[in-house]
C-alpha cells in the first residue's frame, strides 16, 4: 500500500477519534454542569412537550434565527438542510456490502451541492459586507467557511466536471476504513484534497464552533420547561449550600 | 438640557451604522471598600487580580451550565448584532450582545479552549489584562440584562447570564458597582433599597391611608406587620416613596380593601426587588429572598403576593422555590415550614396582576371606565415580566393578563408596534443596576427604541399614557421622557388606572360632582 494511503487511513482514524473523543467529554461536561436556576427564554413552553416542540421547531426550523434575520436565516438553513442530504448522498460509499435500494436512490442528492454553495456563499457574503457581521468574525469564521466551501467545490468538480476518481477504488477505499479490511486510495488529486479537508473538518468539531449543535441541546434558555412555582427545581451545590445555612 | 446628542425620533427604527468606542469611558462609579466589603467582596482591586478572576471564571463555568454552552455554542451568525436597545441607541459595536459576550468569550478561549491556548488569533483569543478588564467594567454595565437578545438567538444565548458573570468575577476582585452594591448594602441593613426604616415606612403608610380616605371617602388601610394576616405583600420599596410608583401601591391597597382579604406589608422584608440577581450573586440573591421567607414565617401569612416590579417577578415567580422552597418539594425545616404554612391551592407566589386580574374575572370588583376615559393608553411589556416569568399559569399569560386588567379598567387601550411588545419588547434603557444618575447618557440612548415605538403610537393613535408594571421602567421612563419631548407624567402604574376606576364600597364620592 502507497504511504499516501496509510497517511490518509491513520489521519481518518485519528480524525474520527479525535471529534468523538472530543464531543463527548463535552457533552459530559455540559450535561454535568448543573444549571441552578430556571432561566427558560420567553415564548417559554409551560410542559415536557412544549419543550419537545420548541426543540424541534429550533433544531429543523432554526425558528429563533427566523424571527432575527430573514437572509442570514436563508442562507443559514439552505446551507444545514444541504448538508444532511449530502451526507446522506455519501453513506452508499461507506456501506458495506450491498447498497440497499433506498440509498441507490439517493443519486440526485448530489444536485444539493449547489444550494449548499448559495448558502456558504450567502454566509460568507454577509461577513464581508454586512458591518455588523464583519466586526465580530475572527479569522476562524471565515477559515471555516472557506473551508467548507472547497470541499463544496472540489466535490462539485468530482460529481459535476469529469475529476471523478476511479469510483470502485473510493467504494472499497470508504468501505475499507469501516470495516478495517483497507484498501489502496484513488490517486486524483481533487479526491484527495476532498477528503482531506473533510477529515480536518472532523478533526477540529469539538474545538470550534461547530459545538453549536450538541450545545443547542444543553441551553437552559431553551430546554428548560417554565414551571418554576410548580416543581422546585435545585442543583446539588445549592442544596448542600442550604444544608450548611441555618436557612431562616 | 443634555450634554450629549440624544438620538432623533424618526418614523421607524433605524439599524445605526457602527461607531466604534461611542461609548467607550471609565463605566459607572465603582462602589468603595465599605460597600465592597459589606456584601463580602474584597474592598479593593485584589493584587493578584488575575488570577483570582480566571479561577473565578472557573468557578462560574463550573456551577452554571449556561456559560460553557453559550460561550462555546455562538458561531457569530449576527443574528443578535441589531437587537440590543443600547446598540440601537448608541451605534457603539461593543453594546452588540456577540461582541459584549465576546468580552468575556475571548477570554475564556484564551484559558479555557484549546484554539485559544494554541491559536489566540486565530479565534479571536485573548488575555484579561487591564485594559480589557476596562472594557469589561464599561460594556458590561452597559447590558440591562434584559434578555430580548436571547430570544433572537438560534441556540437561545442570553447575554444577560454572562454579564451576571463578568460581573461576579469583577466583584470577586474587588471591582464593584456603587450604585447596586450600595443599594444591596441598604437591603442587608435595614431590609430595603432604599434604607427606609420601620417608623418612616409606618409613618408613609399612615399617611397614605389619610390621603386615599381624603380622596374617597373610604378607609382603606395600608397595614403593616399585621401576624396573621392572609396576604403578604412584598413590593419595590418605590412603590413607598415617590410617583407614579405610590399611586400603584395605593391601587394594590385599594384592590385588596374591595376584596375584603387581610393583608400586611413587612418592615423587615419591605424590599420587592433583588439586586442580587444583577450582580450574579446567587448567595446574596438567596440573602434576600430568605428576607421574604422569613417574613412570611413570622407573620403566618396564608399567601405571598408580588408588587409590580419586573426583576422581583422573575426572581419570585422562577428562583424562589429554588431559593427558598415557597413551593413544592423544599427539604429544610423553614421551608417545609413555609409549605405547610401557605395555602396550596394558590400558585405561590402570586403576582398582584394574577390577584386583581382573578377578582375582576369573578365579578368582584366594579369599575367606573370613564374615570380613565381622558387616557389613551399603552402598555411597556418590562423585560423581566416579559421574557422570564409568566402569569396566570396560562401560555403568555404574561403579556395577556396585565392588557386585560388595563382594558377592564380603560376604554382607550392601543398596544405599540409590533417587534417592540410582548416576547419582543424592548428595554426601558435603566434595567439591570443601570438606573444610576451617573450612567444617565447610557439610559437616555438606550430608551431610543422604545421611545421611537410610542412616538409612533402617539402620531397614529394619540396615546398619551404609558402604563408599566415596573419600578425601575417607572423611574427611568419619568427621568428620560422629557429628553424625547414626552410628558414625563405620562407613565402610570399598571394598578394606578385600576385605582382611579375602581369604585369603592361606601363610596361617597360618586355621588359627589366631583371636577375631574
Amino acid at each position: 500500500m502507497s504511504l499516501m494511503s496509510i497517511l490518509f487511513i491513520i489521519f481518518f482514524y485519528l480524525a474520527v477519534s479525535l471529534c468523538v473523543v472530543g464531543v463527548t467529554l463535552k457533552v459530559i461536561q455540559y450535561a454535568s454542569t448543573p444549571a441552578p436556576l430556571k432561566i427558560p427564554i420567553a415564548p417559554a413552553p409551560l410542559t415536557k412537550f412544549g419543550v419537545f416542540l420548541r426543540m424541534t421547531r429550533e433544531v429543523f426550523l432554526f425558528s429563533s434565527l427566523f424571527r432575527a434575520s430573514k437572509w442570514t436565516w436563508l442562507f443559514g438553513w439552505i446551507f444545514h438542510w444541504a448538508l444532511v442530504l449530502l451526507f446522506i448522498r455519501h453513506l452508499p460509499y461507506f456501506w458495506p456490502g450491498e447498497t440497499p435500494e433506498l440509498l441507490r436512490q439517493a443519486e440526485p442528492l448530489k444536485y444539493a451541492a449547489f444550494p449548499l454553495l448559495f448558502g456558504l456563499l450567502g454566509l460568507l457574503g454577509r461577513r464581508f459586507f454586512v458591518d455588523r457581521v464583519r466586526y465580530i468574525s475572527s479569522p476562524s469564521d471565515y477559515l471555516l467557511l472557506l473551508l467548507l466551501i472547497a470541499i463544496a467545490l472540489t466535490g462539485v468538480l468530482m460529481t459535476f466536471a469529469h475529476y471523478y476518481p476511479d469510483m470502485g477504488k473510493v467504494y472499497a477505499f470508504a468501505e475499507g476504513l469501516l470495516t478495517l479490511n483497507w484498501s489502496e486510495l484513488p490517486s486524483e488529486g481533487v479526491f484527495l484534497l476532498h477528503i482531506f479537508m473533510v477529515f480536518f473538518l472532523i478533526a477540529i468539531f469539538p474545538i470550534s464552533k461547530m459545538l453549536h449543535a450538541p450545545g443547542v441541546f444543553f441551553s437552559p434558555t431553551l430546554n428548560q420547561t417554565d414551571d418554576a412555582r410548580k416543581k422546585r427545581h435545585i442543583s446539588d451545590w445549592a442544596i448542600d449550600k442550604e444544608k450548611n445555612s441555618d436557612g431562616g | 438640557m443634555a450634554k450629549f446628542d440624544i438620538p432623533k425620533l424618526e418614523t421607524y427604527l433605524k439599524t445605526p451604522a457602527l461607531k466604534n468606542d461611542a461609548m467607550a469611558g471609565d463605566g459607572p462609579f465603582k462602589a468603595n471598600a465599605d460597600m465592597q466589603k459589606s456584601l463580602g467582596f474584597p474592598g479593593e482591586k485584589v493584587d493578584n487580580w488575575q488570577q483570582v478572576a480566571i479561577e473565578k471564571m472557573a468557578e462560574t463555568i463550573g456551577k452554571y451550565r449556561s456559560i460553557p454552552v453559550f460561550l462555546d455554542a455562538c458561531v457569530k451568525c449576527g443574528a443578535c448584532t441589531d437587537k440590543c436597545h443600547y446598540f440601537l441607541g448608541t451605534g457603539d459595536p461593543k453594546n452588540m450582545p456577540v461582541a459584549r459576550q465576546d468580552l468575556f468569550r475571548s477570554v475564556y478561549r484564551r484559558h479555557f479552549t484549546f484554539a485559544g491556548k494554541y491559536f489566540p488569533k486565530l479565534v479571536g483569543a485573548k488575555e484579561l489584562d487591564d485594559e480589557m478588564l476596562d472594557d469589561w467594567y464599561n460594556y458590561f454595565h452597559q447590558c440591562s440584562e434584559c434578555r430580548r437578545c436571547s430570544v433572537y438567538c438560534p441556540y437561545g444565548i442570553d447575554t444577560a447570564e454572562i454579564t451576571m458573570a463578568a460581573r461576579e468575577v469583577m466583584n470577586a476582585i474587588g471591582v464593584g458597582q456603587k450604585y447596586s452594591n450600595q443599594i444591596l448594602g441598604k437591603v442587608k441593613k435595614i431590609g430595603n433599597n432604599l434604607g427606609m426604616p420601620e417608623p418612616a415606612l409606618r409613618d408613609t403608610l399612615l399617611d397614605l391611608e389619610e390621603e386615599i380616605e381624603e380622596d374617597t371617602g373610604v378607609a382603606v388601610k395600608l397595614p403593616l406587620d399585621r401576624e396573621g394576616a392572609e396576604i403578604l405583600l412584598i413590593t419595590p420599596s418605590a412603590d413607598f416613596f415617590a410617583e407614579p410608583h405610590i399611586d400603584g401601591l395605593i391601587g394594590y391597597a385599594k384592590v385588596f380593601h374591595q376584596s375584603g382579604a387581610s393583608w400586611t406589608l413587612s418592615s423587615y422584608a419591605s424590599e420587592g426587588a433583588n439586586f442580587g440577581m444583577f450582580i450574579g450573586n446567587y448567595d446574596i440573591m438567596r440573602e434576600g429572598a430568605l428576607r421574604i421567607r422569613k417574613a412570611a414565617l413570622d407573620l403566618g401569612v396564608r399567601r405571598i403576593i408580588v408588587g409590580e416590579c419586573g426583576h422581583a417577578w422573575r426572581v419570585a415567580y422562577s428562583f424562589w422555590n429554588t431559593l427558598i422552597g415557597v413551593g413544592g418539594g423544599a427539604t429544610d425545616e423553614y421551608a417545609l415550614q413555609l409549605q405547610n404554612q401557605l395555602d396550596q391551592s394558590f400558585p405561590q407566589p402570586q403576582h398582584i396582576i394574577e390577584y386583581t386580574y382573578d377578582l375582576i374575572q369573578k365579578g368582584q370588583l366594579t369599575f367606573d371606565k370613564s374615570k380613565n376615559d381622558h387616557r389613551i393608553v399603552t402598555f411597556h411589556d418590562s423585560c423581566n415580566v416579559a421574557r422570564g416569568s409568566n402569569m396566570g399559569g396560562i401560555e403568555n399569560g404574561q403579556f395577556i393578563l396585565p392588557r386585560e386588567v388595563i382594558k377592564a379598567v380603560c376604554n382607550h387601550f392601543v398596544d405599540m408596534a409590533e417587534g417592540t411588545i410582548k416576547v419582543s419588547t424592548f428595554c426601558c434603557g435603566g434595567g439591570g443596576g443601570l438606573l444610576a444618575d451617573d450612567l444617565l447618557e447610557l439610559r437616555v440612548k438606550g430608551a431610543f427604541p422604545r421611545m421611537q415605538a410610542l412616538k409612533q403610537s402617539e402620531e397614529s393613535s394619540g396615546v398619551n399614557t404609558l402604563a408599566a408594571l415596573c419600578a425601575i421602567c417607572k423611574s427611568q421612563f419619568s427621568k428620560v421622557l422629557p429628553y424625547y419631548d414626552f410628558d414625563p407624567f405620562m407613565v402610570v402604574s399598571v394598578h394606578q388606572l385600576v385605582s382611579e376606576a375602581l369604585v369603592l364600597s361606601g363610596d361617597n364620592s360618586q355621588t359627589e360632582s366631583k371636577p375631574l
